[in-house]
């Protein structure tokens, strides 16, 4: 079948089987292999993207039921050569450890700031506890996210 | 790299199209809603439907209204939805509870209630939530539609009343004054299924004395998932923790767990009881306005 959807302000139309799941179009189809794939079986959560500003598991969702929606992965966060600010908090606080679950996080932490731009310490681990870090290392993580929320305006400046 | 079997697609435009698409391609067509209990099953290919209806376009199905004294509720209605919703956390505390423990954020974000009570599965929290409140659900075919009780409509694991060409639209929650109500669930990690899990549904009268009680246990193989002798056991009495004790003893009698990996029959015994007399505990609470 052919779908239509738009990818990272893209309107992109491929071709798919009805049961290509979202994570392997991403990555196969459209070569954005920044959307990683882990466990599968939506438990671990690396495989986040936003639809629709939604963060979902890519690995659970049909490419088909993507069909007509927007999609935004990781390599959508850089605006015009400029590093969202998750982007950049990531960095400056060593979120990024092993870097596997990285993707996935830095999404899920766009759509929290997004709609709260000054998340506390519980409402970020809560926005991230389905997804799993194997480094274990969460809490730069969430001070990667607190980096971020304080630092928007001076970042995307 | 787990993929599910080939199969047909077809996206529904109306609650119509739905319909017709289902009797179109026959018993081997299957609804998706959010697809979060229905993909990987197919991946494990214990679910194979040769077409996929997905009604995820249908958002005359994705609603929350009071109207009278019934909440209801569109099939489609994310989970994620229903947490977030105040009038949910005011008139039925029990959903917010037990939102807050199905599976986690990005998830919720995607599964419905409506996927939920069609799975059918005996470890999940909104069938018993549903049970606790005595919900009704409507349920449309071509022909028209019909409203059947939770029992009527759960006819056993993973087997509901819905038939192959029929579509659950809404779900209805009445609305009891001085009620109040509260669910809790043991599991072994965050976001995994019960190994055991209460809710509770208590209303008061002016005087303080109990006029209707719902007692649900999840994952413990209770016949029908409400411990009908247990409610008895509360009903024009006054709460009292011994009253609770009593009750929550009796559900556990009445439960029939089976042990797993999840633990020994003993231990889901265990937690029957005590996490009923939570439930009754704070579902009373609220319902005389002591707990927010």
């Amino acid at each position: 079948m052919q779908i239509t959807l738009t990818v990272n302000g893209t309107e992109v139309t491929a071709e798919c089987e009805p049961r290509t799941l979202l994570v392997h179009f991403v990555r196969d189809t459209l070569r954005l292999t920044g959307t990683h794939w882990g466990c599968d079986t939506s438990n671990c959560g690396t495989c986040v993207l936003l639809m629709d500003g939604e963060p979902v598991k890519s690995c659970t969702v049909l490419a088909a039921m993507a069909a007509g929606r927007e999609i935004r992965t990781v390599e959508g966060l850089a605006q015009n050569g400029t590093l969202d600010p998750v982007q950049q908090g990531f960095m400056a606080e060593h979120g990024l450890q092993c870097g596997f679950c990285t993707p996935g996080m830095m999404m899920t932490a766009r759509a929290l700031l997004d709609r709260n731009p000054d998340p506390d310490e519980t409402e970020i681990r809560s926005a991230i506890s389905g997804q799993i870090c194997r480094c274990t290392g969460y809490s730069t993580i969430v001070r990667s996210v607190q980096w971020a929320a304080k630092n928007q305006e001076g970042a995307q400046a | 790299m787990q993929v599910p079997a080939p199969f047909d697609y077809a996206r529904a435009e109306s609650v119509e199209d739905a319909l017709s698409l289902l009797q179109r391609h026959g018993p081997e067509s299957r609804v998706i809603a959010g697809g979060h209990s229905l993909l990987p099953m197919m991946k494990l290919r214990l679910a194979r439907p040769e077409w996929l209806i997905d009604i995820n376009d249908l958002f005359e199905l994705d609603y929350l209204v009071e109207d009278g004294g019934t909440v209801r509720i569109g099939a489609l209605t994310r989970h994620a939805t229903l947490l977030a919703s105040d009038l949910i956390a005011r008139l039925f505390p029990i959903v917010t509870d037990a939102e807050k423990v199905i599976a986690d954020p990005i998830v919720r974000n995607r599964g419905t209630i409506g996927g939920s009570l069609c799975q059918a599965d005996p470890a999940e929290d909104l069938s018993t939530v549903c049970e606790v409140l005595r919900a009704e659900v409507v349920i449309r075919g071509l022909d028209g539609e019909r409203v059947l009780t939770m029992p009527e409509m759960h006819r056993g694991p993973y087997e509901t009343a819905v038939a192959q060409d029929e579509l659950l639209t809404e779900i209805r929650f009445p609305v009891l004054p001085r009620s109040g109500s509260a669910y809790e669930k043991v599991e072994r990690r965050v976001g995994d299924w019960a190994i055991a899990a209460a809710g509770a549904s208590i209303t008061l009268s002016p005087e303080g004395t109990i006029t209707h009680a719902a007692i649900g246990l999840t994952s413990v193989g209770l016949d029908g998932r409400t411990a009908t002798r247990a409610e008895e056991r509360l009903l024009g009495q006054r709460p009292a923790d011994e009253l609770f004790d009593a009750a929550a003893a009796i559900a556990a009698e009445d439960c029939n767990p089976v042990a797993d990996q999840r633990g020994p029959v003993d231990y889901k015994r265990h937690l029957a009881a005590e996490l009923t007399r939570r439930v009754l505990r704070r579902a009373t609470e609220r319902a005389a306005g002591e707990e927010g």
